[in-house]
């Protein structure tokens, strides 16, 4: 019995002579939330597809649960529940009509929880899917990703769109699902505090390729914002190791470094700065700093 | 117990929640042998993963600050004070440390930045009266 829920072995995607995953490998192991970002177009919805069996992988392969999603859909989409960015839902449904025929897919799926997310999320079981207001049917299409309990809970852009409201029911529908002991979400998502504030991985795709996969706390500790003041005015910032970025002017500079502490204050040191403010940099930013610098033309090549 | 959690910054969400259990048991809001709690109540209370609250916990436990009896659940652990006193002036350092970077920017020394404390307590004790 394996506890890898999803493992990507060298798996690249073509879209005639577009490149929308090269050489992708990765695992994912049972429980935990896995945070999985990039910039538009970075393949992270090729990839979810993969997973989802929807696309058939060009070279490598994709295996979920152990099996292959292309060859036996039905046996591991059993197991996933899945919230797409489009929130495709059968617009001349009813509420009730939505749960019933989405029971019929999944055998394990659980009356009772249904019921409980439908007061939840206040909504009326006799209502239109067409009339749902946009946070509604993200509701809605949460509900059906999680009444069978899935092993595995996908989310592409849950909360693009979305009001605080319908947020807030997403990521506390993160929680509770990982709370369940063994249970494994995967995030992908543009909302970076969002991010993180739930993931324990998180991964990072551009353009295709693979470019970190490390857990949250360990990217975010390595990574520290530094304020360095001189006692007179530098003309040009120092060459501090693993510095990312640098801004300001005079005898202040603020840079983003990759790199240990103690390392980056003595290399502060023997450039004749003092360290005035140390801080650890958001996701956000560290996002930001990684974006650009693969984005120069240097870094193309 | 309130806590808030700030993901804005990147100082790492279950460093957040020990400083904040930690003041409040140094301030005297949480007291010895109380209940913090549940990891999953938590977690779903300030919507962060669970796992970073059993960290959170874990390390809390590791430095003495809670005890995690197993089956009955996290509570304050006892003899909390020589623990509150160091987080207590550890709390106290960091201010002073900014203080006195600041004061080293105005090139204020230090005789006169003591002369300035001197003053302002003067002033909160006699407003106190």
């Amino acid at each position: 019995m394996t506890d890898t829920i999803v493992a990507l072995q060298h798996l690249s995607r073509h879209f005639g002579d577009t490149a929308a995953l090269l050489g992708v490998t990765l695992s994912i192991p049972r429980g935990g939330v896995f945070g999985l970002v990039g910039e538009n177009g970075a393949g992270k919805t090729t990839l979810i597809k993969h997973l989802l069996g929807l696309y058939k992988a060009d070279v490598g392969s994709v295996t979920v649960f152990g099996m292959d999603p292309v060859r036996d859909p039905a046996a591991v989409l059993g197991r996933i529940g899945y919230l797409a960015e489009d929130r495709d839902l059968p617009d001349w449904m009813r509420v009730h009509e939505l749960m019933r025929y989405t029971k019929a897919f999944y055998p394990r799926w659980d009356d009772r929880f249904a019921e409980e997310l439908l007061q939840t999320f206040d909504l009326r079981r006799d209502q239109k899917i067409r009339t749902l207001s946009r946070g509604q049917r993200a509701r809605a299409g949460l509900l059906i990703a999680l009444a069978h309990r899935p092993e595995l809970l996908i989310l592409d852009e849950p909360s693009s769109g979305l009001d605080p409201g319908a947020r807030q029911d997403i990521l506390a529908a993160i929680v509770r699902t990982i709370a369940d002991e063994g249970r494994t979400v995967l995030l992908s998502s543009h909302l970076l505090h969002e991010v993180q504030r739930v993931a324990d991985q998180v991964m990072m795709l551009h353009r295709g390729r693979l470019v970190w996969n490390e857990p949250l706390d360990s990217l975010l500790t390595r990574h520290h914002v530094i304020t360095l003041h001189w006692p007179e005015a530098v003309a040009v910032h120092p060459v501090l190791p693993g510095a990312l970025w640098w801004s300001g002017e005079g005898t202040e500079w603020t840079c983003m470094c990759d790199g240990e502490w103690t390392r980056l204050k003595e290399a502060a040191a023997a450039a004749g700065a003092t360290i005035m403010e140390q801080r650890p940099p958001s996701l956000e930013e560290v996002f930001l700093a990684r974006t650009k610098i693969a984005n120069l033309p240097e870094a193309q090549s | 117990m309130q806590l808030r959690i700030s993901d804005r910054d990147g100082v790492p969400i279950y460093v957040q929640l020990m400083r904040q259990i930690k003041y409040l048991v140094s301030s005297g809001r949480l007291a010895a042998d109380e209940q913090l709690p549940p990891v999953r109540k938590l977690a779903e209370q300030l919507l962060v993963n669970p796992n970073t609250v059993a960290r959170a916990y874990r390390e809390l436990e590791n430095e003495g600050v809670v005890s995690i009896r197993q089956g009955a659940g996290v509570f304050v652990a006892d003899g909390g004070s020589p623990l509150a006193r160091r987080e207590q002036q550890r709390m106290l350092n960091e201010r002073i440390d900014v203080l006195l970077a600041e004061a080293r920017q105005m090139n204020v020394d230090e005789e006169t930045l003591i002369g300035l404390i001197r003053q302002r307590h003067a002033r909160i004790e006699e407003s106190a009266r």
